[in-house]
């Protein structure tokens, strides 16, 4: 398989009071055409791992890798400047809660208009009808009002899926979602998960799926990297999730309730220092 | 003896054309003792019914009892002994500079306990946290340690009916086992009777005997749990939403 983007040995580092505190530990893992879920509990460094790939972490904020490179060219080299021509364009990512990541003051159609032309030379007209476009690819019902609306007249499932449509808009390579779906219902995150993995299949994206839900990765990704305590404690394939060897995961899964097994007592997760100190395993290929 | 009526229950917030009914008729009773599930999509008007019920909803119409007595618009103080409520959100249900001791404290006193003291430390022991926690503030208590004091303070005035609005959904799932485990206990333990709002379907399989759904402030099916594990369920909604989350 074609590699898009190699991370090795990945650290993000926070400066504090106490010391320096580790919150990514040496994380090495490659991703190909493919959906690669990224599984842990808040604080396993699931999310500063797709954070530092954009280098989004602003000092005091510390990020170390031997590499992050995407094609071939390593991201840590790049400036500021040149930076900006990647985030968006080649690597887009999606945040976890749309309320917050879409400007309250803007159209839904002048943002999306924004994310195109700032990368895209074209002329309004020419912006709008693609976004027109993009809108209806992710199911909008009536796009041409969504575009005269304010996100606050968005619900919940509908704001997603706006800002997968203006992360998708680039045409980006790599798609980084952090927990796109955990602030929506079940019925609505079928959806979204639908479009993002029909976009996917058809663009040949690399996709990083950031989750806390263990269920809804090893049914939407390919491959699955378990994280805890900022480093990657096992790999497996998404429809071998159910024969996961670490105590971790198998703990994780235990303590699911589930309807077709009722039990007085949910397993309660008891956890081993040994499992933040053993080294990171690799996900490179 | 039924511990909670909900009779032809509506809820709406505004008046005119900006109206919402929040909940339409909606009926059901809970048992002394028994766990009562409410399941739909955000939206539904679930958690308005545990609003309508602890009187956080002040537009209302129908028949709500608890505990034998018909409830009025204004609420006697002794309803707030009966019937208490856990919220969603741990991190936002607690008051930031209220130390664990001051926020059980206040409660207890409010409601008229004498031997606070005692009682601070029986509460923190009950719900599994111990004396180390007493004087410290939310900021230095983890997610799961927070929706402990909530609950702590809801059992502070002895209640019979717990209103636990999505208890475990901000909490990760080795945290949610907790939880869970914790209200199990505490309802064998104290007979307490739950109303539990969840999107979580196996949460609510878990936690409860019966269920109702619902879907755009309607309840369109009440099921025991046995039909919910044999996906047995009849309204086609309810169908979708088992589908949904298996």
């Amino acid at each position: 398989m074609e590699t898009l983007l190699d991370v090795e040995d990945l650290w993000v580092r926070f400066p504090s009071r106490h010391g320096v505190f580790d919150a990514v530990r040496g994380v090495s893992f490659t991703l190909g055409r493919e959906r690669l879920g990224i599984v842990g509990e808040s604080g396993s460094g699931k999310s500063m791992t797709g954070r530092a790939i954009l280098r989004l972490i602003r000092p005091p904020g510390i990020v170390e890798a031997k590499q992050i490179s995407l094609d071939g060219v390593d991201l840590m080299q790049k400036t500021e400047k040149e930076m900006r021509a990647v985030r968006g364009q080649r690597i887009s990512m999606v945040m976890q809660d749309p309320k917050f990541s879409l400007n309250p003051v803007m159209t839904i159609g002048a943002q999306i208009i924004e994310a195109y032309r700032q990368h895209n030379p074209a002329s309004k007209s020419q912006a709008y009808a693609r976004a027109l476009e993009m809108l209806e690819a992710v199911s909008i019902r009536d796009a041409e009002r969504v575009m005269r609306a304010y996100p606050h007249e968005m619900s919940g499932g509908m704001g997603q899926r706006i800002m997968i449509a203006m992360m998708l808009i680039p045409n980006p390579e790599i798609l980084i979602a952090d927990e796109p779906t955990s602030a929506l219902d079940v019925s609505v995150q079928r959806q979204v998960l639908d479009i993002m993995d029909k976009l996917v299949k058809e663009r040949g994206m690399g996709l990083i799926f950031i989750s806390h839900d263990l269920n809804l990765v090893a049914d939407f990704c390919d491959r699955v990297l378990i994280m805890y305590a900022g480093r990657i404690v096992e790999i497996c394939e998404a429809d071998k999730l159910a024969q996961a060897k670490h105590p971790y995961t198998r703990g994780l899964l235990n303590s699911l309730p589930r309807l077709d097994a009722p039990r007085d007592h949910l397993e309660v997760l008891k956890r081993d220092p040994a499992w933040s100190e053993a080294p990171s395993v690799s996900g490179r290929v | 003896m039924n511990m909670l009526e909900i009779e032809r229950l509506n809820v709406w917030f505004g008046h005119g054309r900006d109206r919402v009914d929040a909940v339409k008729d909606a009926s059901f009773t809970v048992a002394r003792g028994e766990s009562f599930g409410l399941v739909g999509e955000s939206g539904s008007g679930k958690s308005t019914i545990l609003r309508a019920i602890s009187g956080l909803a002040p537009h209302w119409s129908g028949r709500m009892v608890v505990d034998g007595v018909a409830l009025e618009k204004v609420r006697p103080r002794a309803f707030y002994k009966t019937v208490q409520m856990v919220f969603q959100d741990p991190y936002a249900s607690l008051h930031p500079r209220h130390s664990v001791d001051q926020v059980l404290g206040e409660t207890l006193q409010l409601h008229g306990f004498g031997d606070i003291d005692a009682r601070v430390v029986k509460l923190l022991e009950d719900v599994g946290l111990g004396q180390k926690f007493r004087f410290r503030y939310p900021h230095q208590l983890s997610g799961g340690q927070r929706q402990r004091v909530a609950i702590a303070r809801a059992l502070a005035p002895e209640p019979e009916l717990l209103l636990l609005d999505e208890p475990t959904s901000a909490l990760d799932v080795s945290v949610q086992a907790e939880i869970l485990n914790l209200l199990v206990d505490l309802r064998r333990e104290r007979g307490l009777t739950y109303v539990m709002v969840s999107h979580d379907l196996s949460v609510v399989g878990h936690m409860c005997e019966r269920l109702a759904v619902m879907k755009n402030g309607e309840i369109v099916e009440v099921m025991g749990v046995e039909t919910l594990r044999k996906m047995e369920a009849k309204h086609p909604y309810s169908q979708s939403l088992l589908a949904a989350s298996v």
